[in-house]
């Protein structure tokens, strides 16, 4: 088994791609009956140092429907100088600037170790970054000043040749000129008022015509950068401009009166930043980046109306159907997004509330569009200042770890088919033979558009065996999926990286085994939770639990081992041990269960899910927990109530949040101010180690999770308590009467009777 | 009074001269041509000829003076009935048929003549008028005679004009001397009749023919007045002539002539020289030409057989004897004496000039020629009909002395033309409120039988001499001002106190009411209370209450105004350097903004807007450190983008202004837009003032057309075919009800809108101008923008506009006692009821007028009250109520009500009314409705006031003697009667300018203000005495200032002194005069010095600051300038004064039969 996991890591490594199954069912039926679909996690832009690009096109696969590139997999004649495609056998001649390769004079593409290739393609004119800042003013003084410097700060970290601009909005949008000198511009639209791209464009002074009336026509290209340049401008031409503009912003000027929110226009200023860009840049890496306070409260996109005394909607308000402003806000967000997603733009939402902001409705905008989402309660926070630092990180190289525009290109072998793919990405809608009428996700194409993605962005996609059961896969020969991704680099150079894998086939009557043992839980997990998710987003959440519920008993019954109707004499095999487990964890993720939480978060928590990466996600359903005590070094100890003991430091994380927990005897001793004496030392590095080790998980995440220290009976444990499996509560605490642990007020099932009850249904033979 | 006057006139006549010659020709020749062509009068023209004929004036002449006999009498009786004035009415001896009289006239005549000659001018010119009338008949021939006659005419006219004195008098005597000349075009009788004026026959015998030639111009100019004769021609030619005749020239002549005699006593003597001499001239050339054109034969025999003219020419050429002459001719008509009392009324002008003139001239031997010229002259006399400036002079010397008296109820107060003071004893100065009639009709069948529209013309907030006190701020307290309970009324000095004080009485309805605890006060023996000179609602006729919140829209209290400077930033405004000048201005107009007594600062708050097709807001508040500009292109929706720092105070963000107004020009210094909006400017304004929560004022400075693509889109409509069709309305009404509803919401919010329109073209001012229209705004009109020539009078206006008083979010209503109610308004305001007068801004400028109309009786003992009530809030945002009381004297007999009217505010009530008029009905139907109804009321006057007599006669009220010249005016007007170079927009622009102006404003407009500037004496600070305008007054050898109120000529002739020129212009001579000089040169000599005071001061008198226009004579430029010499014949087909009052006199005996 060491074996399959040391082929799943290094697969990892290598091409940042995870099956659930690495030995694939050879038929439909048998597929079907694996209950885990087959798929994989693809990390499409996967960090690798040992990978440098090379400075040349990809060949092609010249059958028109086919299109593939290259790759290791091929057969290639070396004589006649022609190469055979894997995936729909088209034998293709090489290229003239190919007419030396040999067997020992390869291209890098055919050797094995390159089965992940990225190529440097020279493409159109090269256009510098975009960022867009779409910022709110409706804001408290303080939060306003915090985020008017973390602004400038950014302007540092900018790339010297990218272009910015500036929106800003409260109960009007103003569109900030840059270009002038002296006076300051802007163009203010109202916030009530939805505009066409059309109309944006018009406003502004973009429009084509009226440009080419006053300019020649051969100067067509040069006048162009002027008319944009106005709104958006090299950042080292005016960072000394915007720095004071930014400087001088004011809070909203229209008075709010007691008991009423300030009217703050969201949805049109992002209408117009869409808009701006469209007109101006489309199909260039451009990030708008939203800065707000607050829910909509006017105009198309609004949330909430400006009465106080009407909360925002909430998870019942939304079960009731009571929350009138939602679809509509909603459509408007999906219109832009579409739009957005279209022109390969990108929209990040940095929310800063202590309130609900509208993530609910806006999601979309970061979901299709790549775009990161972000959610604190003040940007006078470290979390939202080293957030939003971290977005202009670089990577190993000094480069940007961002990228745009991304076209995901997925080709399979013929017993393959594409169901779909779920992450922040859209479809583009390439009908082709190699897709799948059965949608998982979003299905129906074999390629997708990821406006902006990193180097953890990690889609999750589907596939369907379709080979028929009477039609045998030749012995030893390999089902291959090809990912083509095609992107503008942050240094805006276009690159594709090209990622081709095989698997082994199987016959699951003949050879279950070795597809059991091939089954990576970890991915699978996430896979079906991605699914869960992707199905909680549009359907109730019990028929999910439900149908997740199902799926386990059904994989239970299917790799369990066991005799009918006995529990007790059910056993999983190692390579599926886990995953009950994480299934137990996922129901009662905030992904699934929206019960404490709001609608903003519940989008907040799924957005993050659906484009990390495996690990990450792990997290997230599974939070990680370390305990600190005097009996050892630091380990990994059970998610579990039992966990929590008294003289144990516990370090919970969650993705989302950090949590330092400091059990009941520990907090005493701190009270009484051990760790200052000096024979306590060793009570002060205990104290210090979780401190550090949660440093060191704040400094690389992003976003940076929200950091609680705290302590036995405090009030910020119901973090920790929330997350770990009840198996001790205040209804079975004096059954088990034991002094390990600390009881969890919760109805919720433990682990164990979560267990019970699978094993129960699994061997259940009614089922 | 008229007498002494003329007579003191009389020295200057020895300057005329000059004038004279340099006028004959250049004037007449110029204008008498052109006006024959055109015309709507062109069937005018053919009766002259006619008239002509009959000219034979001499003949006729003495016919003339016979029936002058006998219409003296008549008219005695009818002056003595009336103190109306009896105009020349014109006798009918006529039905007679023009040659009875003449034949029978010659041997009265010759009498009369000769008196009539003594006052020579006078009777000259009356004659001369009226051969006019008569000569109709003569016919086009005479237009060729006149051709060929001017050439032989100038030597003699030169002889002629020396004689001629002062300038006044030389151009009345050219206005007599034109008429006769006119008529006189045919030479060759000319040249005999003229004989005659010139002063020696021989002379005459040259002279004439001047006289022809000039006067050739100007019977074209007259032709019109013929017109209406023609029409009745055949039947109405006897009457006619006689009219004129026994009318106009007996009665003025003699009455004028005896007056000045008895009166000045000296002048007498002096009188029958030179009077005689220098009209002599004019007239007698008129008929000589008439003769020689029309009929000679007929013409001839009239003068053959008139022993008269010979007669006149002997006792012509003895100077001395004249005055015997003269002597005797007062003991012939006896009742010439008292004749003359009545004339002194009504004709006292005329006299005037008449008694000038004898003084002026020393010409025995003119008169003596005159008399055989002055019989052709069938013409009225323009000296003969009531003359404008003699009334302006006499109500000044008669009124201007003593202050105005407000206490009596009923009192008509001076003209506006009169410096006068008022002290205000209980009833509102009349700077507030002028009424047609101080005497109101006790029923409306008496009005309706009357005609005489009821209405006052009231200017709320208007600004007071500085001798004069403000009205007093009273404050009742938390309970607001006392009021009526029925009719709510404010307390006012009318109010009656019952009960020992505890009640009071409603002046208005008679509700009792009872008097507030803490407004209790003890009455004294006469019932007045205690406190009566203690509270300025007991005891004055203007005051103010303190608005309490309950007076307040929203019932809170307002915050103050702001003003928001909208400017056009568009290629044109850009281009002609508008946008820089006006930000230059504001940096330093900023520290004038109006405010509140002895505040330190003003409390208005200023924003600024720039726009073209798109709008910037500049964000100026304190604490930048650069102003912001905010682009707002949705402006199909507009909005505003920014409040606060939107609307600063001045002080607190001056740097940053400043810095704004020193970057606007630069910012759009290589703009290219030239398509501009309009309707969102306002809208943007309204949006900011809503914003704000306040009210306040939008000053927009707009260049174009705005055809972009927004909301209140404009397309070019202009159109000239449509003038005198029936949809000529259509060019005063807004293209689009859009602006009309944009003004109600401005008026709600109380957001008035200033607009100064620099357009290159047609922009349609008719729609433009609603907003500011309905919302108590002014517009302001500079065509053809040129920064070196406009620039001063712009800055002025805006300086002025910026700076004058103003209330905002007014609303007015007038209360009256029972038995009448205002039922129409006129003015720049928006009514959503039928009772108030709203007005977002209301400056002190602005004039509301007022009609009345009974709906009850009202009785002679109780009179009716007045009571205009205006609630606003001051520029320093303090909500206030002025009142301003009139107490009017009811009657039941027609004559008190004529007795008392203004014509002043009548010719107001009535130019407004008629200028709403077109918005609906077709110009004509307008103009057609003015005439009846102004025949109307003179009818009325005839028939029940005026003392029986013959329907020839034309008897005008004392009171509305002035009528006719000044309805003529506003028929003539450029609204009602366009000229081919007055466009659609001018007509517009004037048009609601008009609506807006008050008494004084509109007398000025409608008669201007004509000035010898060589008339001026240096050493004083008094301006020269003005003079009627006609051309006929003008001499080429002097200066002359015109003003409107709108423009300001300087005429000068060509022929004036090279020193003159110099001292005014700084240049060497007349050819070197740039008529493109927006002001004239400061040079340091006292003529130059004195004519610049004169002109700043009548600057300082006008609301506007005038455009000055320097005219050369003969120039281009002269068409312009003639336009707006009223009493002449209008190149567009207005008709002159003489004619015009044959026309009213037609319709009025129309009327009456």
């Amino acid at each position: 088994m060491a074996t399959y996991l040391e082929f799943i890591q290094q697969n990892e490594e290598r091409d940042g791609v995870r099956f659930s199954w690495n030995v694939w069912p050879s038929s439909r039926l048998e597929a079907t009956r694996m209950v885990v679909p087959l798929a994989c996690l693809l990390t499409p832009l996967k960090e690798r140092l040992d990978l440098p690009p090379v400075q040349y096109e990809p060949v092609l696969c010249s059958r028109p429907t086919c299109k593939a590139v290259l790759n290791p997999l091929c057969q290639v004649d070396y004589r006649a100088k022609l190469w055979a495609c894997n995936f729909c056998f088209q034998r293709n001649p090489f290229p003239p600037a190919y007419a030396g390769i040999s067997e020992v004079n390869q291209p890098a593409e055919l050797m094995p170790q390159f089965s992940t290739i990225e190529y440097i393609v020279q493409r159109g004119p090269q256009t510098p970054l975009i960022f867009l800042y779409v910022v709110d003013t409706c804001l408290e003084e303080e939060d306003l000043q915090a985020l008017k410097e973390s602004l400038q700060m950014s302007l540092s970290l900018l790339p010297a040749s990218a272009l910015v601009g500036l929106i800003t909005f409260g109960r009007m949008v103003q569109v900030h000129e840059l270009s002038c000198e002296g006076i300051s511009k802007s163009y203010v639209f109202r916030g009530t008022k939805d505009l066409t791209a059309k109309q944006i464009q018009d406003m502004l002074g973009l429009s084509r015509p009226a440009v080419s009336m006053q300019q020649g026509r051969p100067l067509q290209t040069p006048e162009q950068p002027p008319i944009s340049s106005r709104f958006l401008q090299p950042v080292h031409k005016i960072d000394m401009n915007l720095t004071d503009l930014l400087g001088e912003l004011q809070r909203d000027p229209w008075p709010v009166t007691q008991g009423k929110r300030p009217l703050r226009s969201t949805g049109v200023a992002l209408s117009i930043a869409v808009g701006l860009l469209e007109g101006t840049f489309p199909n260039t890496g451009a990030r708008i980046m939203l800065f707000t306070g607050g829910p909509p409260t006017q105009g198309p996109g609004m949330v909430v109306g400006d009465e106080l005394k009407t909360p925002i909607r909430s998870w019942h308000d939304i079960e009731k159907d009571n929350a009138r402003f939602m679809k509509k806000a909603t459509k408007h967000y999906e219109t832009l997004a579409n739009r957005t997603a279209a022109n390969g733009h990108c929209i990040d939402i940095y929310a800063c509330a202590l309130d609900q902001t509208g993530l609910l409705e806006m999601k979309c905008c970061a979901n299709l569009t790549g775009g990161h989402m972000v959610m604190g309660d003040s940007f006078n926070t470290s979390l939202f200042r080293q957030t939003f630092q971290r977005v202009f990180n670089k990577g190993y190289n000094g480069e940007f770890r961002m990228a745009f525009g991304a076209n995901l290109d997925v080709k399979t072998s013929r017993e393959l088919k594409i169901a779909g793919a779920i992450g922040p990405c859209i479809s583009l809608n390439a009908k082709g033979p190699c897709v799948s009428e059965n949608e998982l996700g979003i299905g129906g194409t074999s390629q997708w558009k990821i406006c902006s993605l990193d180097p953890s962005t990690t889609l999750a996609i589907y596939f369907e065996v379709v080979n028929q059961h009477n039609a045998p896969i030749p012995q030893g020969s390999r089902g291959a999926v090809q990912f083509v991704t095609q992107y503008q680099h942050s240094s805006t150079e276009k690159r594709i990286r090209v990622t081709t894998i095989a698997r082994n086939w199987a016959d699951a009557q003949t050879q279950l085994q070795h597809i059991e043992a091939a089954f990576d839980q970890e991915a699978a997990a996430v896979l079906m939770a991605r699914l869960g998710v992707y199905r909680a987003e549009s359907e109730e959440g019990p028929d999910v639990l439900r149908w997740l519920d199902r799926q386990l008993i059904r994989l239970c019954q299917k790799f369990g081992q066991y005799n009918k109707d006995d529990p007790n004499s059910f056993r999983l095999s190692e390579s599926f041990s886990l995953y009950p487990q994480f299934m137990f964890h996922l129901r009662r993720s905030p992904f699934l269960q929206v019960f404490n939480n709001s609608p903003d978060e519940s989008s907040y928590y799924r957005h993050h899910f659906a484009r990390q990466d495996l690990t990450q996600s792990l997290i997230m359903i599974q939070p990680i927990l370390y305990a600190y005590s005097f009996h050892g070094p630091p380990e990994p100890v059970l998610l579990d109530s039992s966990s929590i003991l008294p003289d144990r430091i516990l370090l919970m994380d969650t993705f989302f949040q950090i949590v330092i927990y400091l059990g009941e005897t520990i907090a005493q001793w701190q009270k009484a101010g051990y760790q200052d004496m000096p024979e306590y030392e060793n009570f002060k590095h205990l104290l210090q180690a979780p401190l550090d080790d949660g440093q060191e998980i704040l400094q690389t995440r992003f976003p940076m999770p929200r950091y609680i220290h705290t302590e036995h009976g405090g009030s910020q444990a119901r973090f920790l308590l929330s997350k770990v499996n009840p198996s001790q509560t205040h209804n079975n605490l004096y059954a088990w009467g034991q002094e390990s642990g600390a009881p969890i007020l919760t109805d919720d099932v433990s682990l164990q009777v979560f267990m019970d009850h699978l094993k129960k249904l699994a061997v259940s033979s009614a089922s | 009074m008229s007498v002494n006057q003329q007579a003191h006139t009389g020295p200057p006549y020895g300057q005329p001269q000059p004038g004279y010659q340099g006028y004959q020709q250049p004037a007449y020749g110029g204008q008498s041509l052109p006006g024959v062509p055109r015309s709507q009068y062109g069937a005018y023209n053919g009766p002259m000829p006619e008239y002509q004929q009959p000219v034979p004036p001499q003949g006729y002449f003495p016919s003339l003076g016979f029936p002058s006999k006998g219409s003296p009498v008549s008219l005695n009786s009818d002056s003595s009935s009336l103190a109306p004035n009896f105009i020349g009415s014109l006798r009918a001896p006529p039905t007679s048929g023009a040659p009875p009289p003449a034949s029978g006239a010659s041997h009265p005549s010759g009498h009369l003549a000769y008196s009539q000659f003594e006052h020579g001018d006078v009777q000259n010119g009356i004659p001369a008028s009226a051969a006019p009338m008569q000569r109709p008949p003569a016919s086009q021939p005479f237009l060729p005679g006149s051709g060929s006659t001017p050439v032989s005419q100038p030597s003699a006219f030169q002889q002629y004009g020396p004689p001629p004195a002062s300038v006044q008098q030389l151009s009345n005597h050219m206005a007599g001397m034109t008429i006769g000349t006119a008529t006189a075009s045919a030479p060759p009788p000319a040249g005999l009749g003229y004989g005659p004026p010139t002063s020696v026959p021989p002379v005459s015998g040259s002279f004439s023919p001047p006289g022809s030639g000039l006067y050739t111009p100007y019977s074209a100019t007259q032709g019109p007045p013929p017109t209406s004769v023609p029409q009745g021609l055949p039947v109405a030619q006897p009457p006619f002539p006689g009219q004129t005749v026994s009318t106009q020239r007996l009665p003025t002549q003699v009455p004028g002539f005896a007056p000045p005699p008895p009166s000045t006593g000296v002048g007498p003597s002096s009188y029958p020289p030179t009077t005689g001499a220098p009209r002599p001239p004019a007239m007698p050339g008129p008929p000589l030409p008439g003769q020689t054109l029309a009929g000679p034969p007929s013409s001839q025999p009239n003068h053959v057989t008139s022993p008269p003219p010979p007669a006149a020419l002997a006792g012509l050429h003895p100077g001395p004897p004249m005055s015997g002459l003269h002597g005797p001719p007062p003991p012939t008509h006896p009742p010439q004496p008292g004749y003359q009392m009545q004339q002194n009324g009504s004709f006292g002008q005329v006299r005037g000039p008449q008694p000038n003139y004898g003084g002026a001239y020393p010409g025995t031997p003119n008169y003596g020629s005159p008399p055989g010229p002055p019989p052709p002259p069938k013409r009225l006399d323009p000296d003969s009909i009531p003359s404008p400036i003699q009334v302006i002079e006499d109500d000044r010397s008669n009124r201007g002395s003593e202050p105005f008296v407000t206490g009596a109820r009923g009192q008509v107060p001076p003209l506006v033309t009169t410096n006068f003071l008022v002290k205000d004893q209980g009833n509102a100065s009349p700077r507030y409120i002028r009424c047609t009639s101080y005497n109101i009709p006790c029923t409306s069948d008496m009005a309706k039988q009357s005609q005489v529209p009821l209405a006052a013309v009231i200017k709320p907030l208007a600004t007071l001499p500085p001798e004069e006190t403000l009205p007093y701020l009273v404050d009742h307290g938390e309970s607001g001002p006392v009021r009526c309970n029925r009719c709510k009324a404010y307390m006012c000095p009318f109010m009656q106190f019952i009960e020992g004080g505890r009640r009071f009485q409603c002046c208005f309805c008679s509700c009792v009411t009872e008097v507030p605890p803490h407004y209790f006060q003890h009455l004294d023996h006469t019932g007045k209370r205690v406190d009566f000179y203690d509270r300025p609602e007991l005891s004055l006729g203007s005051y103010e209450f303190l608005a309490t919140v309950d007076y307040c829209k929203n019932n809170k209290f307002p915050s103050p105004p702001a003003f928001i400077f909208m400017i056009d930033v568009s290629y044109n405004a850009v281009k002609s350097g508008l946008v820089r000048l006006i930000c230059e201005e504001l940096k330093s107009l900023l520290d004038y903004l109006p405010r509140e007594g002895n505040m330190e600062e003003s409390a208005i708050r200023v924003g600024f807007v720039t726009y073209n097709k798109v709008l910037h807001f500049y964000n100026v508040k304190s604490s930048l450190a650069q102003p912001q500009m905010m682009v707002v292109s949705d402006v199909a929706d507009m909005f505003v983008p920014l409040l606060d720092g939107f609307l600063v105070n001045v002080n607190e963000s001056r740097t940053v202004i400043t810095s704004l107004l020193d970057q606007i020009p630069e910012m759009f210094a290589d703009t290219r837009e030239t398509e501009t909006v309009f309707a969102p400017v306002i809208q943007a304004g309204l949006e900011a003032l809503k914003a704000a929560e306040c009210a306040g004022k939008l000053f927009i400075f707009h260049t174009s057309l705005p055809i972009a693509e927004a909301p209140g889109k404009l397309k070019n409509r202009d159109d000239r075919k449509l003038i005198n069709t029936d949809k000529e309305k259509t060019l005063f009404q807004p293209q689009t009800s859009f602006y009309n509803n944009l003004a109600k919401d401005c008026v709600a919010q109380g957001c008035c809108v200033d607009l100064f329109l620099f357009p290159n073209q047609y922009l349609d001012v008719a729609t433009l101008g609603v907003v500011p229209y309905q919302t108590g705004g002014s517009i302001y009109k500079y065509a053809y923008f040129q920064l070196e020539t406009d620039q001063d009078r712009f800055l002025n206006d805006l300086r002025r506009d910026v700076q004058k008083e103003v209330g905002f979010d007014a609303v007015m209503r007038v209360r009256t006692s029972t038995g009448i109610r205002a039922t129409d308004f006129f003015g720049a305001f928006y009514m959503s009821n039928t009772t108030d007068v709203e007005m977002a801004g209301l400056d002190c400028d602005k004039t509301i007028t007022v009609e009345f109309k009974h709906d009850d009786k009202l009785s002679e003992d109780s009179g009716a009250l007045l009571q205009c009530a205006l609630l606003y809030t001051s520029c320093a945002g303090q909500r206030r109520l002025r009142i301003h009381n009139l107490s009017l004297n009811c009657c039941t007999q027609l004559a008190d009500l004529y007795r008392n009217c203004e014509t002043d505010t009548l010719i107001n009530y009535l130019a407004k009314y008629a200028y709403r008029g077109v918005l609906s009905s077709p110009v004509k139907t307008v103009r057609d409705a003015l005439i009846n109804q102004c025949a109307q009321i003179l009818a009325c006057y005839r028939k029940n006031c005026a003392s029986p007599s013959s329907a020839g006669q034309l008897i005008l009220p004392e009171c509305m003697k002035l009528l006719p010249v000044y309805l003529n005016c506003v028929l003539k007007s450029d609204v009602l009667q366009p000229g081919p170079e007055v466009t659609t927009d001018d007509r517009a622009y004037i048009r609601q300018l008009v609506t807006s102006m008050d008494v004084a404003e509109t007398n000025v407009f409608f008669y201007p203000r004509l000035l010898p500037l060589t008339k001026a004496d240096v050493d004083s600070d008094s301006l020269p005495a003005a003079i009627r305008n006609s051309e006929e007054r003008l001499s080429k050898g002097d200066i002359y200032l015109l003003e409107n109120g709108l423009n300001i000529f300087v005429w000068v002739g060509v022929s004036v002194q090279q020193g003159l020129i110099q001292n005014l212009f700084g240049v060497s001579s007349f050819g070197q005069i740039s008529n493109t000089l927006s002001a004239l040169p400061v040079l340091e000599n006292p003529f130059s010095k004195k004519v610049r005071s004169i002109v700043d001061m009548l600057q300082g008198q006008r609301s506007r600051y005038m455009k000055l226009i320097i005219v050369k004579q003969e120039d281009k430029l002269e068409m312009l300038f003639k336009h707006f010499l009223v009493e002449d014949k209008s190149l567009s087909g207005g008709a002159s004064y003489v004619d015009f009052l044959c026309h009213m006199h037609k319709e009025i005996r129309q009327l009456l039969s």
